[in-house]
């Protein structure tokens, strides 16, 4: 196996170190240390994070392989810095059997480029009547932990209370996609003033607070740990901040879109700001900000959502929802919670690594950068300044609504477990 | 302005005015035995209509043949794009075909935009009405109504003139248009509904609200219906058709407290016994069948303007080459 000696990284931002790679972990750490390496690394300038952990990954395999597959999601990822990504259930056919479950795990294992841990669907065909075999899941090669209709809402309380209880037998998790379906029938973006000028159904913010109010009020009573997929609103911070201060086991996540951009964006009818839940307003954004950095929001998930060209390039009423997102996801981070001094390095390390792994119960992601541990590893350049070009993704989809913007900072090299999956901002093929 | 008319909101006052002059201009036309004009000879316009509306298809199409267009007209219905063809495939087709404008009726809200802002074609898109968005040729003639009636002239606005929107405002195309145009021209808007159907953020549009149509109607100088489609019913907007009528329908005695000289206006199709009863949608007050005879004049006015080459390039009013074509018609 490849050793790598990695010279003056920023450990979490922290003074220059180096760092030494063998046999997949970390082999020793300080300064200006003289051990033989195959490779040298002069990462000066750079900030090294333990491997990103995503808890919300569109792979779209099985079943629309013209929009990804495992093997350009997992390329996608590494580019971010990831070295796990949780794959989301709505695949065709629906990863609600061990079978469909183990497929995409073994695919993740062969290609290398990520961990990829598949998340369950919760009801059978994410229909919401009846619970997929949860448990077959979880003792599946795949291990799964993580169960969401992801795309739907368990919207039928008793399915969610049964749900959140079942789980409990195998340390599970329920993720919840939060959104009142008869509240957002026909909706097409946030419901607020920009909807009403525009003319385009509202998705309103109540519709995702109501559902999350009644799910942390539902696995309290049962004693269950639910998890909130990508929130959204004021409001959904407000109530998950009072579950938590309450001691229940309640946690979080945001997209980095949800992070920087507002439903002004939807005035230009460009369906590439076409997503769910809906991009909300400044007052959102802010709060959002806010809750990530004060750790009411415990993680940052991409939600990445790859779409072939011909379902953006529409009008809105009939375009998909969604955006990729793995490989500008730091990027958007740095801007929104470090360059505004929300969030320290650390502080990053945790939103995007460690906590994330603990929600998703991975053993062997979001661990210290310290001697002995499982060497997940992201290189970063936080003074980077360049404009996103989704041409250049390794994501098979470009529906980035970033492109065209400037973004600070860029991965130089990751690495899963002593693995280089990316070396000077390129792919390395395996 | 503009290349396209996609939103009323893109309209100046200036541009208003000038259509809107067009328009009374080119309606001395109608009088005439012989209604066409050679403006536009050799150039062609495609109305492209995804949603079903006769009212509207026709008017275009009255306009475009005046001004000696060539007119296609491709109805979504029983063509490609009933078998999945895309916006965009439409549009490169209509393209490669040298439409010079495209009227589109559009039951999707944007729909028009995505086609002004993309290179799919480059001929003038003119919004003939996109799902719950806008309809600004519909506001234009409703303007060139109210002015013909409470300050006729050209270069006139309509400063000062309060006019009433009634009716399913949160669907309502024709109200948005309306509140961006009539603003622009100075009018003061009052929009009156059930709360249910009005939408969120209304208290920050330019324009008052009121749940109560029996204090708004005396202080009018016009009073606009809109339709009220029975299916809302269902969805909970009102509860029955008979209570909807009953607080916001325009009848004959609700008719007599508006002042003498005010308008009823209605859009159309109308709902008679819904939002208006037989005897005002019947009166001489109710601009209704005037209001269509108006819309194809603003309409030829806009195609004028857009496709008619330096008139809207530099902004000025060209009524001298106006009235040279009026007469060489004659």
């Amino acid at each position: 196996m490849t050793t790598y000696l990695i010279r003056n990284a920023q450990i979490l931002g922290g003074s220059p170190q180096d760092i030494h790679l063998v046999d997949g972990a970390f082999a020793a750490i300080g300064e200006n240390l003289d051990v033989p390496a195959d490779i040298e690394i002069d990462a000066t300038g750079l900030v090294a994070l333990p491997g990103l952990v995503d808890l919300h990954t569109h792979l779209r395999e099985p079943g629309r392989e013209d929009a990804e597959t495992v093997l350009t999601g997992t390329r996608s990822a590494a580019m971010g810095g990831y070295t796990a990504v949780h794959a989301m259930a709505n695949t065709f056919p629906v990863a609600d059997t061990a079978g469909v479950v183990e497929q995409v795990w073994r695919l993740g294992q062969e290609y290398g480029y990520c961990d990829v841990q598949p998340v369950g669907a919760v009801t059978v065909g994410l229909e919401g009547k009846q619970l997929a075999e949860l448990g077959a899941m979880h003792d599946s090669a795949a291990g799964v932990r993580v169960f969401s209709d992801d795309g739907k809402c368990v919207d039928d309380a008793v399915i969610m209370r049964r749900a959140l209880e079942y789980v409990k037998a195998f340390d599970g998790v329920v993720a919840q996609h939060a959104q009142e379906p008869r509240l957002t029938a026909g909706a097409q973006m946030n419901e607020g003033l920009v909807s009403g000028e525009l003319g385009l159904g509202g998705w309103p913010a109540v519709a995702e607070e109501s559902i999350i109010a009644r799910d942390v009020l539902l696995a309290a009573h049962v004693g269950s740990r639910v998890h909130i997929c990508h929130l959204s609103t004021a409001g959904s911070v407000e109530i998950v901040r009072w579950a938590k201060a309450k001691g229940w086991d309640v946690t979080a996540e945001v997209t980095p879109h949800h992070l920087l951009l507002t439903d002004e964006l939807v005035r230009s009818y460009d369906p590439v700001y076409k997503v769910n839940p809906p991009l909300r307003t400044a007052a959102d954004v802010e709060a959002l900000r806010e809750a990530l950095a004060d750790g009411t929001i415990d993680a940052v998930a991409t939600d990445h959502a790859p779409h072939p060209a011909e379902d953006k390039d529409c009008e809105w009423a009939v375009a998909a929802m969604g955006m990729v997102g793995l490989e500008t996801a730091l990027s958007v981070v740095q801007q929104t919670m470090v360059d505004t001094g929300l969030l320290n390095w650390e502080g990053v390390a945790d939103r995007m690594s460690h906590r994330p792994a603990r929600i998703g119960r991975l053993t062997g992601h979001g661990r210290p950068i310290s001697v002995g541990e499982p060497a997940n590893l992201v290189l970063f350049d936080p003074a980077y300044r360049g404009v996103v070009n989704p041409e250049t993704f390794a994501t098979r989809s470009r529906n980035s609504p970033y492109k065209g913007m400037d973004l600070p900072g860029r991965v130089h090299a990751t690495f899963l477990r002593g693995e280089a999956t990316v070396l000077a901002g390129e792919l390395v093929e395996r | 302005m503009k290349r396209h008319l996609v939103s009323a909101a893109d309209l100046s006052r200036d541009d208003a005015l000038l259509i809107l002059d067009t328009a009374e201009e080119l309606a001395q036309l109608s009088g005439r035995a012989v209604k066409k004009l050679p403006t536009l000879r050799g150039r062609t316009v495609v109305n492209l209509f995804f949603e079903d509306s006769t009212r509207t298809k026709t008017s275009f199409e009255v306009a475009e043949k005046r001004l000696s267009a060539d007119v296609i007209n491709f109805s979504a219905k029983g063509s490609s794009v009933s078998k999945g063809e895309s916006l965009k495939d439409t549009a490169l087709t209509l393209q490669a075909m040298g439409a010079d404008a495209v009227v589109i009726r559009h039951h999707a809200s944007g729909a028009p935009a995505r086609l002004a802002d993309s290179d799919w074609l480059h001929g003038s898109v003119i919004n003939a009405g996109d799902g719950t968005h806008e309809h600004p040729t519909q506001a234009l003639l409703d303007a060139f109504t109210m002015r013909r009636h409470l300050n006729p002239g050209a270069g006139r606005d309509l400063a000062g003139r309060k006019v009433a929107i009634v009716g399913d405002i949160l669907h309502s195309r024709v109200a948005r248009s309306n509140v961006h145009l009539l603003t622009t021209l100075g009018a003061e808007v009052t929009f009156v509904a059930p709360p249910t159907l009005l939408p969120i953020g209304i208290e920050t549009w330019p324009c008052q609200v009121s749940y109560d149509l029996d204090a708004v109607l005396p202080k009018v100088d016009a009073v606009m219906m809109l339709r009220v489609q029975r299916e809302r019913m269902n969805a909970a907007f009102f509860p029955t058709e008979r209570e909807y009528s009953r607080r916001y329908g325009l009848n004959g005695l609700r008719l007599a407290t508006m002042p003498e000289h005010a308008i009823v206006m209605h859009p159309g199709p109308m709902v008679r016994g819904m939002e208006i009863t037989a005897d005002v949608a019947d009166s001489p007050r109710c601009t209704v069948v005037e209001q269509v005879a108006n819309g194809v004049s603003v309409r030829m006015a806009v195609l004028y303007l857009l496709l008619g080459g330096a008139v809207f390039a530099d902004g000025s009013a060209d009524s001298a080459r106006t009235t040279e074509l009026l007469e060489a018609a004659q």
